[in-house]
């Protein structure tokens, strides 16, 4: 128990600093620093916390005839499964083991660069956020605020399906396409943002390949749809674009995306919080040190004029 | 199937106007049609099941000649017009659906019935090759097959030849990317299919036994003749 945040690795350190997912088993956010510091120790044989294979909230069949028994049975019972016991192999006694879902994403995305685990890390994610994103009964419009912003930010519903129906449809190959709350967030492990503005808490439309997904880019995603075709073949064959229509129609959870906004904006409330409290700190400790002067070279990019 | 790809390509392009492109001095837009399979949809089973045949040849690779011919016109459009933004855009439709027409067409030509000759290893030079370069055939097949396997997401698995090194090398490319995205010089043998609607309606999740299966039907005789074009034995 004797590691404390300052024998981090620097990328660690940013990130406990500032949480950046945001997640249902929130128990993994508040013993993050306690079980990472135990990691760190060495003192202690390895204490492997086992990420779970968490079902879809409703039986394999609920979402008949739209996607059938057959497609969840593989889709969670195989795929699912495979991306969780393979993070499990590739994490076991490595800094990752212990660590929540998001950190272990967010980290070996690694800026892009990314690292084995990345893929099945975020696969795990992107699928429990796509059982959760579906129901039986499901489609329909949106109601109150959640339709409020979709309207504020797209303009109307059904310029919002539009957007997310081409983006699910034009992702080239293997991917996701997401409504996700793009909250202010600077890339900057502990700067603040001089300019925060209402205007950037908003509703965005993004797709992404393969197992990418919108929480390395800081955005706190609502809403998913799968567009790897082992999440359609087996119902839509090569059609894939029936599927679309057909999740926004009669699959999507709307009541889990509005519950997952307002997670969202208390994320989001919390991280300007901090970010308040680290800037006031800042100030303070600005009056005691002596003012550093910066150049910038501004002849540098002329070269590019010519 | 040389008739019908002309006609077709008469037909589609004289859908274009042709005296815009004349006035501007632009050849008249080349369109492509899906080539015909060799053999049967059911002629590949049990190592492929005809039912993934025919939707894979009709339905997936139909698509992308349809989206690339769409693209083309686009793009014929966009550079009458000088809108330089507009060509760029297009780059990837053209990229993705080109590519898919290019890589099915080499992938047809890659499988042969067993009865054919499918999956019987390659003799003369690329046989040498391959047993210099890898050590034997089973290794290169090993190799591909890993390679094929852990491949994320979409994609494609190759055996090409560096046409100017002489030398054969195995890569793997992403979505529908030809494996000249790889390297200019390289000119490819052998290309598997990896995305999942290639096995998905038979092997499911399990892309290593489709990997395991597939070398069964490999028309090694086409490998090597395109590999002896490329590197003539003096």
């Amino acid at each position: 128990m004797s590691g404390t945040a300052t024998s981090l690795s620097t990328p660690c350190s940013i990130l406990l600093r500032q949480p950046l997912g945001f997640s249902r088993s929130s128990s993994l956010w508040t013993t993050k620093h306690e079980r990472y510091g135990r990691r760190r120790a060495n003192d202690f044989p390895a204490v492997t916390a086992r990420l779970e294979l968490k079902p879809p909230p409703y039986p394999l069949n609920a979402l008949e005839p739209h996607m059938s028994q057959e497609t969840l049975s593989y889709h969670w019972g195989k795929h699912h499964r495979g991306y969780v016991e393979n993070l499990n192999k590739q994490i076991m006694g490595t800094d990752l083991d212990g660590m929540s879902l998001e950190d272990i994403i967010i980290l070996t995305y690694n800026k892009g660069v990314i690292l084995p685990p990345f893929n099945n890390a975020a696969q795990v994610w992107n699928h429990e956020l796509f059982w959760d994103s579906m129901k039986p009964g499901g489609g329909g419009k949106p109601t109150s605020h959640l339709l409020e912003l979709i309207q504020r930010d797209f303009g109307s519903f059904e310029t919002f399906l539009n957007e997310f129906k081409t983006a699910a449809s034009s992702q080239f190959g293997s991917g996701w396409a997401w409504l996700a709350y793009k909250a202010n967030r600077l890339d900057v492990g502990n700067a603040v943002n001089p300019r925060p503005a209402d205007d950037d808490k908003k509703l965005v439309v993004v797709k992404s390949p393969n197992a990418v997904n919108p929480l390395v880019w800081g955005y706190l995603p609502l809403l998913v749809i799968d567009v790897w075709e082992h999440a359609y073949f087996l119902d839509y064959e090569n059609g894939r674009s029936d599927f679309i229509t057909i999740f926004m129609e009669k699959l999507v959870s709307w009541d889990a995306v509005s519950i997952r906004l307002e997670m969202a904006k208390a994320q989001t409330a919390k991280r300007e919080r901090q970010d308040l409290k680290r800037r006031e700190l800042e100030e303070r400790n600005a009056d005691d040190d002596p003012v550093v002067e910066m150049y910038l070279d501004s002849d540098s990019d002329v070269s590019e004029a010519e | 199937m040389a008739l019908r790809t002309l006609l077709s390509r008469r037909t589609l392009a004289a859908t274009v106007r042709p005296e815009l492109g004349s006035f501007l001095g632009l050849r008249n837009l080349v369109t492509f049609s899906l080539p015909d399979l060799l053999y049967d949809y059911g002629a590949l089973e049990p190592a492929i099941s005809g039912e993934i045949m025919q939707l894979h040849h009709q339905k997936h690779h139909q698509a992308y000649v349809t989206n690339y011919n769409k693209a083309l016109e686009q793009l014929e459009l966009a550079v009458s017009k000088g809108d330089v933004s507009s060509v760029v855009k297009l780059q990837s439709a053209l990229k993705f659906n080109g590519g898919g027409h290019v890589n099915h067409s080499i992938f047809w030509k890659n499988l042969a019935p067993a009865r054919e000759g499918g999956g019987e290893p390659p003799k003369g030079s690329l046989g040498w090759a391959i047993d210099t370069e890898f050590g034997s055939l089973e290794t290169l097949i090993s190799k591909m097959s890993t390679q094929g396997a852990t491949l994320q997401g979409s994609g494609w698995v190759w055996l090409g030849v560096d046409k100017d090194l002489k030398k054969l090398v195995v890569e793997t490319t992403a979505n529908q990317d030809p494996l000249v995205t790889k390297g200019a010089t390289l000119v490819p043998l052998i290309g598997i299919d990896v995305w999942e609607h290639a096995y998905y309606l038979q092997y499911k999740n399990v892309r290593p036994d489709y990997l395991n299966n597939i070398w069964k039907v490999i028309n090694w005789k086409y490998a090597t003749e395109v590999y002896e074009k490329e590197c003539p034995v003096h």
